[in-house]
């Protein structure tokens, strides 16, 4: 079979793909955010020292864990409507699953670069008066976040690529978008190729940054 | 709401009940996640070896091969083996979906395996190779009995995790009609408006497949334990 490119042009971009990549990013950078900072509670809750707030904890990122994400995706598409009591969209769910999943792996992350702080600084602030907030704000969560840096940029990546999962729901992403490109001027296969060629430039172009960056943080310690 | 566990034994509508589907389609996510494993720990075996030698073509080959099939979703990948491959290739049309799946899965883990086999053989203070090399030992002879032997060792607790996600990951080959436990999980909630029941089953039957491959994991561990090395402290 011959390919032929010669489709391919910025209107097709324009109207297929545009909105599935903005929604892709927009996907990510919430999943992201929200997902580090749920994900720090979570970290500081599994190191409190207090059952009470372990146990939830753990139960929390061993259960999201150890479940495939596709099927997180369909259980919460099925679930969320049940509780609110009407239907909820397809980009809308997205958004609030990856961010309750993706809080399991961020918390990971920051609950290894907390206990990346030497135990002494803890000492050391509690001895000069802290408070447990302060401690945890001032010395312990900037060190842990500079530390983990690199890793949780590494997860985003892999966030990036899973966001891609919502075909399973039917949201538009930027691989629906290719996908309704290719199969509106009947050329799927072009489509799938640059689908692949372009999460291919942008994750390997992230990676570079992060490894670049990870040379540079490295000099501290 | 109510439980309804009864429609399991339902008929489907083609001679068998969604229970016997069910069970079909846990066979064929392990078929994958077998097949796939298999062929992940070849190919990221050779890929991470080839990344540690010093032959700069050996570590290019390894290095490009990791990026490509770490770079790209899983999703795009088996959709690549599933619509493109056969496409471009018209002589592999032939070729059942099942092995597209597989191939698919299998390479996007090998990139992963082969990170984790480079860092475990990396991990081994570099005079091993050196003294290897200096008793006479061919490249390919250090490697079989002085690095790999140890290296393999070190990285099987990593690879026990990328055992488990593998069965985690087949989950999206429901993307390309595979009929393995999540294609069943939304076609049968489909048809029998029993979400909550199906999504239960259908996950704790994942559980269980981590938790065995967990265990098996643990048992080879055990067993291949170095007296005095790593791990064999007890």
């Amino acid at each position: 079979m011959n390919l032929s490119f010669a489709f391919f042009d910025w209107a097709l971009v324009q109207s297929f793909i545009l909105k599935g990549f903005v929604f892709s990013i927009q996907l990510t950078l919430v999943a992201m955010v929200g997902g580090i900072a749920i994900g720090t509670v979570l970290a500081l809750m599994r190191l409190s020292g207090r059952k009470w707030l372990e146990i939830p904890a753990a139960a929390y990122v061993n259960t999201l864990r150890s479940i495939p994400l596709v099927m997180v995706i369909l259980w919460f598409f099925l679930l969320i409507p049940l509780f609110i009591g009407r239907p909820l969209g397809a980009e809308v769910s997205a958004i609030i699953t990856f961010t309750v999943f993706e809080a399991a792996y961020y918390s990971e992350i920051m609950r290894a670069g907390i206990q990346s702080v030497p135990r002494g600084q803890v000492a050391a602030g509690y001895a000069v008066g802290m408070t447990y907030r302060q401690c945890m704000q001032l010395i312990v969560l900037p060190q842990a976040f500079r530390n983990m840096l690199p890793v949780l940029l590494t997860q985003t990546i892999i966030l990036f690529q899973d966001t891609s999962l919502v075909y399973a729901i039917g949201a538009y992403d930027l691989l629906k978008g290719f996908e309704v490109a290719g199969k509106n001027f009947n050329r799927p296969v072009e489509m799938y190729l640059l689908a692949a060629a372009t999460y291919f430039v942008i994750c390997f172009c992230l990676s570079m940054l992060v490894r670049q960056l990870q040379k540079k943080i490295a000099i501290i310690r | 709401m109510s439980w309804d566990w009864q429609f399991f034994l339902q008929d489907t509508g083609g001679g068998e009940t969604y229970f016997h589907w069910m069970m079909s389609a846990w066979g064929w996510t392990l078929a994958l996640s077998g097949c796939a494993l298999a062929l992940a720990l070849a190919t990221g075996t050779v890929m991470g070896i080839a990344r540690t030698t010093q032959v700069r073509a050996f570590v290019w080959i390894g290095n490009a091969w990791t990026e490509l099939f770490r770079n790209i979703p899983l999703i795009v990948q088996l959709f690549l083996w599933y619509h493109v491959v056969p496409q471009l290739f018209p002589t592999l049309q032939e070729v059942p979906d099942f092995v597209a799946a597989v191939v698919g899965l299998g390479l996007f883990t090998s990139a992963r395996i082969s990170e984790q086999i480079k860092a475990g053989i990396q991990a081994l203070p570099r005079g091993q190779r050196y003294a290897g090399l200096a008793v006479g030992l061919t490249l390919p002879q250090t490697y079989r009995y002085v690095l790999l032997p140890m290296a393999l060792r070190i990285v099987i607790p990593p690879l026990t995790s990328e055992s488990m996600n593998i069965i985690k990951n087949s989950s999206v080959a429901f993307a390309v009609s595979i009929t393995e436990l999540t294609f069943f999980a939304m076609q049968a909630q489909e048809e029998t408006s029993r979400g909550i029941e199906i999504y239960l089953a259908v996950t704790f039957l994942y559980f269980i497949s981590a938790l065995a491959v967990n265990r098996v994991a643990a048992f080879i561990e055990r067993r291949m334990r170095v007296p005095g090395m790593i791990g064999s402290a007890k």
